[in-house]
């Protein structure tokens, strides 16, 4: 099925939670909904689900419009943060029960529970009850019981947020490949940047209630189309700074200037935010056309493999992410290196404004 | 949050507005209709305006005297019943283990005397405190006190009192203790870790996050012992003379010992319309911290 | 100010523990030196989170002796240990302002009014709540929440060490990294032993100078961010460190070279002294294999490539067994053969979990 929305706002009193978002969503899709919390993820999800009816717009499932439809009549089903399963139900009841209520054959539930808990390794804990199972298994029971009824929308809202780092990061190994087995359209909510990445599929960032950008994931984070977009999809934060091109040159609001190549060559003069991940930024000069910033060293955190240093250049504060152990001692004065095909050029009113399509990420 | 419209929902709520309808807003009215008028018996009515309003409100009527000494009775009670039973309730709740099988243990002892009928528990209390047979009276008799609830008014109130405490307090204690509950470890840890006493974690944690189930529980005995009938009325029918005789019982004597239908029905709206205003307070009260709450979180 | 000890420290919540099996938290001897910043990171229920209740002294140890400098607090209660915790949902007092919830301590320890006026506008502008000092403290967002949590630790002068049960749980990710600075900054200003405890790797080695690693109920290593990355002394650490974590392949050890299904891989040392019946493994970290076209190392097949934004990881296939590599910027592989290059330096041989030491070539055991 396709899954449109044409328009959707919602207002709740004065508050608005859902501006104006339209979107179409594939059969066999997935979607991440990349924003931070109270970006309007979760009223989306109610809206997709049909646990809210929007405040206008229409939303439509393969050409029909469903707009108003009690969520009963769709074919939803829903994944939250907390683990939420039956406690007196073994596992396999807990997966069957969407089966149960719908009063499936049971050789027919059996083949689909037992298809679900093979897809997520659930297949020795399924005489358990959900209370004995760690909180991986309790989160796959739950995304076993959405995968069982074959609803067309699936619907994850944050669901690895509870789970330790380790046992997150083996969900989402495998969730791609779960998705990809089922055929449904997936919309997966999270407030990290890097899941987004691993998840791969498609992206819409959100903030305040819009929708800034929709693709195909990494073409989000490699071009976002504003600077808002940029700040969403960037862990650590999106870096910025001021900076106005002259000619071929161009000066730094931090001080410092470079040659206006990369990003800048193809922007005419002006003023511009300059927009920079934190990898980008970097200690040694490569020779190249290169723009050096003066900084101070606020803090370095090493975290084995890669170092991130915290600066700050007048009233702004950078993080750089540097590869091996850096020992900068904070307050010591140094030279960061931006390389200008790496940066984003964003105008005053924060959109796109040049980026080395190329090269930029 | 809104839920989506179905208007066929408006069906299933029909039946209840029938029952409602039958239920409370005729007998309302026949009471309304009452109250505006007198009657000798006979189904004979006269029209009197509202006569028996200004009599039941001024106190310098037979009518209004017997009234408002009917409601200072009532509210003294009230009051007494509230200063007892909350900070009681408290402390039980307080003392109540937070786990283990002492847990099971105290709810079940807490919820027994909720389970006895009203009327029952008049009757055990009217025997229990007799001077004669009944252990407490025989018992504190022997101690060398002269008490007799059927004959002195003070004993009279301690007796109500004291069975309405025995009775009640539970509620409240069993309400605080869900409040308790739902407080996070982490609170009294950090608390422990602040150096807080113990009477600054009660003032701090404790009474803040049972504010909502205490208001609840307020609203709950207040109403409750405001319209109190039943057991004083097995106890002591409302004496010795008119020492306990509450508004409600007051008004069943005017109704149907003495046939006063009119003046009783003007009683009873009074009455209504009092409980009426001190729950609006009450729910006022409660609803402007939850907003002042809700916004604060938002 | 303290240095913290722990002494043959054990704990059981089973009344009479037999076996190692219902410890909790198996025998520790550790010291936390003053000034320290800590990180204490593993699973859920491994244990760590015990640890940091023993040292608050919300636990009891069924065994073993908690110093702080020399004086022995195991049996102290939590009030007079001069510990501050803050916890992973913010606690503040609903009812007080916030400057009110950062007095509390200093109230409860009848302090002065003029010294606790002055010493709750300085831990305030530390914190930055300066702008907010006057507010219920129930009106602010979970960050600002946690603030005042930590606040409340800082107030007091005495405080001996700050602990901190996954303080940035609740926390969205961009202020988490405002949060983490704010707490190095801290702790640079102020001298206090901080100690850390989280499963979130990031937030462990980013935060810590020192890192204990905690596996089922056991410390397995302790060490820098970059040793523990480098030379993980056990497979979970290898594992549960990196990200993706270290790859582990079970293998056979000759003289300086370790094979895996009859392929070849050159190590950095000879290992003669390995013990005989144990399960031999090789590790090496993902970041120290490189994905190569065909041909030159150890045959490959390529499953993925995750693009991480700013790496790409291969995750190919190795007769049969799964491994991430990474994959170096300007390489172009056709179809789904390829080859892994090993870092000599960097692959590590353990037996039955544990790192075992190899010989140089020059003789010397490293």
């Amino acid at each position: 099925m396709t899954l449109v929305l044409d328009n959707v706002c919602r207002k709740v009193g004065a508050e608005t939670h859902i501006r104006d978002i339209s979107l179409t969503l594939e059969r066999g899709s997935l979607n991440v909904l990349l924003g931070a919390t109270l970006a309007g993820k979760t009223s989306l999800m109610r809206l997709m689900a049909g646990l809210d009816a929007p405040s206008s717009g229409r939303i439509l499932v393969d050409g029909q419009d469903v707009t108003g439809w009690p969520v009963q009549r769709r074919s939803v089903a829903m994944v939250y943060q907390q683990f939420i399963n039956y406690p007196s139900l073994t596992v396999y009841e807990n997966i069957a029960s969407p089966l149960r209520v719908a009063r499936l054959p049971s050789a027919e539930v059996d083949a689909r529970v037992q298809d679900a808990a093979r897809l997520l390794k659930l297949e020795p804990y399924l005489d358990r009850k959900p209370l004995n199972l760690s909180g991986g298994q309790q989160q796959r029971t739950a995304i076993a019981r959405a995968l069982v009824k074959r609803a067309d929308l699936v619907l994850l809202d944050e669901p690895l947020a509870n789970l330790d780092y380790k046992l997150r990061e083996e969900l989402r190994e495998e969730l791609p490949r779960v998705f990809a087995a089922s055929g449904a359209i997936f919309v997966y909510a999270t407030t990290e940047p890097s899941e987004a990445l691993l998840l791969g599929g498609n992206t819409v960032t959100l903030f305040e209630g819009r929708a800034t950008q929709f693709g195909r994931t990494p073409l989000v984070y490699r071009h976002p189309q504003d600077l808002v977009t940029a700040q969403v999809f960037s862990d650590p934060p999106l870096n910025t700074l001021r900076a106005s091109k002259t000619g071929s040159t161009v000066a730094l609001s931090t001080g410092g200037q470079g040659p206006a190549a990369g990003a800048f060559a193809a922007a005419p003069d002006g003023e511009y935010t300059v927009g920079f991940r934190a990898h980008h930024l970097g200690f040694e000069s490569t020779g190249r056309d290169e723009i050096a910033i003066p900084v101070k060293v606020s803090l370095a955190e090493i975290t084995g493999s890669e170092s991130y240093v915290h600066l700050s250049a007048g009233e702004h504060r950078f993080v750089a992410l540097v590869a091996g152990v850096t020992r900068l001692q904070p307050g010591a004065a140094v030279t960061a290196y931006l390389d200008p095909r790496h940066v984003f050029l964003f105008d005053e009113r924060g959109r796109l404004a040049a980026a080395d399509l190329a090269k930029a990420a | 949050m809104t839920k989506t419209l179905n208007n066929k929902a408006w069906l299933f709520v029909l039946p209840v507005f029938g029952i409602v309808a039958f239920s409370a807003i005729l007998p309302l009215m026949t009471v309304v209709n009452y109250s505006v008028q007198d009657t000798f018996g006979n189904n004979q009515f006269f029209w009197n305006g509202v006569g028996w309003f200004q009599d039941l409100l001024d106190p310098s009527t037979q009518l209004g005297e017997r009234f408002f000494d009917a409601l200072w009775r009532t509210l003294l009670f009230s009051a007494i019943i509230l200063m007892i039973e909350v900070p009681l309730g408290i402390a039980v709740a307080l003392a109540m283990p937070r786990e283990g099988w002492g847990v099971a243990f105290c709810l079940v002892l807490m919820a027994l005397p909720l389970l006895i009928p009203w009327n029952v528990v008049g009757t055990i209390w009217q025997v229990f405190a007799r001077s004669d047979i009944g252990l407490l009276g025989w018992a504190v008799n022997r101690l060398g006190i002269d008490y007799n609830y059927t004959g002195d008014p003070l004993d009279a109130w301690v007796t109500i009192i004291i069975m309405d405490v025995w009775h009640w307090t539970s509620l409240v204690a069993l309400l605080c203790y869900a409040g308790l509950k739902s407080i996070p470890d982490a609170y009294f840890q950090a608390a422990r870790i602040d150096g807080a006493s113990r009477w600054a974690v009660f003032r701090t944690i404790q009474l803040p996050k049972m504010r909502r189930v205490l208001l609840i529980a307020v609203l709950l005995r207040f109403m409750d012992s405001f319209m109190i009938y039943t057991e004083p009325f097995v106890l002591t029918g409302g004496g010795p003379g008119n020492a306990t005789t509450f508004l409600s019982i007051d008004l069943v004597k005017l109704a149907l010992g003495q046939f006063d239908l009119g003046k009783a029905a003007a009683m009873s709206l009074v009455y209504n319309l009092i409980i009426i205003a001190i729950c609006w307070v009450f729910y006022t009260i409660m609803t402007n911290a939850d907003a002042q709450r809700g916004r604060v979180q938002e | 100010m303290a240095r913290i000890t722990l002494d043959h420290l054990a704990h059981a919540y089973r009344p009479d523990p037999k076996g190692p099996q219902d410890y909790a938290l198996k025998e520790i001897n550790h010291v936390w030196d003053q000034g320290g910043a800590y990180a204490l990171l593993g699973p859920s229920g491994c244990g760590k989170t015990t640890l940091l209740n023993i040292i608050s002294g919300l636990v009891h140890p069924t065994r073993g002796r908690i110093l702080f400098d020399d004086r022995d607090v195991t049996d102290q209660p939590t009030e007079q240990r001069n510990i501050a915790q803050v916890f992973q949902f913010p606690v503040v007092y609903d009812t007080m302002t916030v400057r009110e919830n950062l007095a509390f301590p200093l109230k409860n320890r009848r302090v002065p009014r003029e010294a606790t006026h002055q010493r709750v506008e300085e831990i305030a502008r530390l914190l930055d709540l300066t702008s907010v000092l006057d507010r219920k403290a129930n009106n602010l967002t979970a960050d600002m929440k946690q603030k005042i949590s930590l606040g409340r630790g800082l107030v007091r002068p005495d405080v001996a060490a700050i602990l901190f049960d996954e303080p940035l749980t609740v926390i969205d990710p961009h202020l988490k990294w405002q949060l983490r600075s704010t707490l190095k900054e801290i702790h640079r200003a102020l001298d206090i032993t901080m100690i850390y405890v989280t499963h979130d790797q990031t937030e462990a080695l980013t935060f810590a100078d020192k890192v204990v690693v905690m596996h089922d109920g056991a410390v397995v290593q302790t060490g820098t961010p970059d040793e523990l990355f480098e030379r993980p002394a056990h497979t979970f650490v290898g594992h549960f460190i990196g990200s993706p974590g270290m790859n582990i392949l079970p293998c056979r050890v000759e003289g300086a070279t370790a094979f895996i299904d009859n392929e070849r891989i050159a190590l950095k040392g000879a290992y003669p002294a390995l013990p005989a019946g144990e399960r031999i493994e090789l590790g090496i970290r993902p970041e120290f294999v490189q994905l190569q076209p065909k041909g030159s190392g150890l045959p490959v097949r390529i499953r993925r490539i995750d693009d991480i934004g700013r790496a790409r990881i291969a995750r190919v296939e190795m007769g049969g067994r799964a491994l991430a590599a990474s994959v170096p910027e300007d390489i172009s592989i056709e179809g789904d053969e390829a080859s892994l290059a090993f870092d000599a330096r960097y692959v590590h041989i353990y037996a039955d979990g544990h790192l075992v030491p190899g010989e140089e070539p020059g003789g010397n055991a490293q």
